[in-house]
């Protein structure tokens, strides 16, 4: 088994907050994009599989099933524009665009250099504070198109 | 802006998720009381049944009444679970994100009163994945809970014992249906699944399970302290108290604000959201998130409260309210909604899987200035073959609503688009990409 055993100590202590050890999975699945290189490869499935005692195509008809897990490499840094309807009305478009143009990614797509990947995601619950955009996770809202440079600018 | 409010209050305190500042507040002293008088369990059932509480996550099914599904545990020894739905993702809302965010004591401590009256020993908190603020400051405050005796064994040195998880979801919106977010806790596909068995009977793992709504279970503590009595003094007789109002879209001031159940929109609109932004007229608006019908901006007097948006031809849902001003296209919002809902559809359901694709493919083509005279009743047949209840969940009402709402409303506009073969909307570009 190839899972890093701090994963696996972290997955048995999970396992007691749950009558059945299936319900980590999902929990599992984030932990091991989080430390293994940012997306699901068919090796970490198949450990994953292993630990549960679960078939490996089990394992990954959950994880295809929810947006947030790569099945392919992306990027080192993720970017997610929402495009629903609250921020489609408050020029979600154009923060798109602008991210594409400072990526030199299009949506969905790995810049040539590694560095990003873009998204168009739906919508992150921000609603009230649109348009607005996730950086590896972290939340950027109220967004005019200028910020986009800053933002992305920022990140080495 | 002088109605009486206690929901958001506690927000306004300098470090209010910390147990400190709660207990500062007064927090867990209801916990304490009720479990330390003893008060029966079943009297606090009663007192939320009582209260008229209404589930705040778009159904509005009376909270109290869904507790008591749950079977009598002298008779029925299962375990039984509470998982309190905190996967807000209904475009427009993001209510629950405040709370989750800047009290999160307030959620624990109905968590543990809904907890105690229903007689269980474990709570899941499912949120969605992208919140990792709210997630870390739940996390945080568990933990600081349980270091005070107040989460996990013989907490306050009574008898009652509960534990209180999180758990991550991962993106899919199906996982705020609460047998989709049973199946996604279990560490499976979010599928939805045929009800009955309800919940109650058959939940989590199989066990007895109550889903409810996080503004749902932040209520309980006020309504447990101040009584039903106390409660139905806000907002109307068959919907009573305070809701957060998200209001999202073409306003000067989006937010989350509390308001009374029955309040005009137009008082929200205006006196809180500071009216439609840049001194436009309103154009049309969803009551309570994308999954509810389009209204024109002539309802715009309407009730806030489940039964006058019904009347006025929608409903309440989630309460986030959207607003499109004047330069608008509905049609382009229609294909943004239908996107979303091709998107998230999770496929068990031909009606919804194929339905959301087609509908997705139409307002696409009308958008793209390719739309057929025919159109405009495909999308009346398709959307109509799409509901009431013909389905698992109700994903595939959620995309039928909203395109009758439009064909019903915004007919005309249709109409011009595929007419004039595009949009005379210059505000919202209706050439500019929106399917991809």
């Amino acid at each position: 088994m190839a899972l890093p055993d701090e994963l696996l100590s972290e997955f048995d202590a999970l396992r007691e907050c749950y009558p059945h050890a299936r319900a980590v999975l999902i929990p599992a699945l984030h932990r091991c994009q989080e430390e293994l290189g940012g997306w699901l490869s068919p090796e970490t499935i198949g450990d994953l599989a292993e630990y549960f005692e679960m078939e490996a195509i089990e394992v990954y008809a959950v994880a295809s099933f929810y947006p947030m897990f790569f099945l392919k490499p992306v990027g080192r840094h993720v970017v997610s524009v929402c495009r629903n309807i609250s921020c489609d009305l408050r020029g979600s478009d154009e923060i798109l665009a602008r991210a594409a143009a400072k990526t030199g990614a299009g949506a969905g797509e790995t810049s040539a250099d590694g560095k990003f990947y873009l998204e168009s995601v739906e919508c992150q619950g921000a609603c009230a504070n649109a348009p607005m955009m996730v950086v590896d996770g972290v939340y950027h809202e109220d967004l005019a198109p200028e910020d986009v440079d800053r933002i992305l600018g920022g990140i080495e | 802006m002088s109605h009486p409010t206690f929901l958001l209050d506690r927000t306004q305190l300098e470090n209010s998720h910390t147990l400190d500042v709660y207990r500062g507040a007064g927090g867990y002293q209801t916990l304490e009381r009720v479990l330390k008088t003893p008060v029966d369990p079943a009297q606090v059932t009663e007192q939320v049944k009582a209260s008229g509480l209404r589930g705040r996550g778009g159904a509005g099914f009376p909270t109290g009444l869904k507790w008591t599904f749950m079977p009598d545990p002298a008779k029925d020894s299962r375990r039984r679970y509470l998982a309190v739905n905190a996967d807000e993702s209904e475009p427009g809302t993001c209510k629950d994100r405040v709370l989750l965010e800047e009290d999160p004591h307030g959620l624990i401590e109905g968590s543990l009163l809904a907890a105690y009256a229903m007689g269980l020993e474990a709570v899941y908190i499912y949120v969605r994945g992208e919140y990792r603020v709210p997630y870390a400051r739940m996390q945080g405050a568990i933990d600081e809970a349980r270091a005070a005796n107040l989460v996990g064994e013989r907490i306050l040195g009574t008898d009652f014992s509960c534990e209180v998880f999180m758990h991550k979801g991962a993106g899919a919106y199906i996982c705020g249906e609460e047998t989709g977010l049973m199946e996604s806790l279990e560490g499976k596909r979010g599928h939805p699944r045929p009800k009955p068995p309800f919940p109650a009977g058959f939940g989590l793992w199989g066990q007895p399970t109550t889903v409810n709504n996080v503004e749902s279970i932040f209520n309980v503590p006020f309504i447990v302290e101040r009584g039903a009595e106390w409660y139905r003094t806000l907002g109307t007789e068959k919907s009573p108290g305070n809701f957060l109002c998200g209001i999202s879209g073409h306003v000067e001031r989006p937010g989350v604000y509390e308001v009374p159940m029955g309040i005009p929109a137009r008082t929200i609109l205006e006196e809180y959201a500071g009216g439609v932004w840049k001194g436009r007229r309103l154009k049309a608006w969803f009551p309570g998130g994308s999954s509810t019908g389009l209204l024109t901006a002539d309802a715009i007097d309407t009730p806030m409260d489940a039964e006058s948006i019904l009347e006025a031809g929608s409903m309440f849902g989630t309460g986030a309210m959207i607003m499109l001003d004047e330069t608008a296209c509905v049609v382009r919002a229609s294909l943004v909604l239908m996107r979303f809902y091709e998107h998230e559809s999770c496929g068990q359901c031909s009606q919804c899987r194929e339905g959301t694709e087609w509908l997705r493919q139409i307002f696409d083509r009308i958008v793209a200035g390719q739309g057929l005279p025919e159109d405009v009743e495909l999308l009346n047949d398709l959307a109509n073959g799409m509901t009431p209840a013909k389905t698992i969940c109700a994903l595939s009402d959620a995309a039928a609503i909203p395109t009758l709402s439009v064909v019903r409303n915004f007919r005309d506009e249709i109409e011009e688009h595929i007419a004039k073969g595009g949009c005379a909307y210059h505000g919202q570009q209706a050439t500019a990409e929106v399917g991809a």
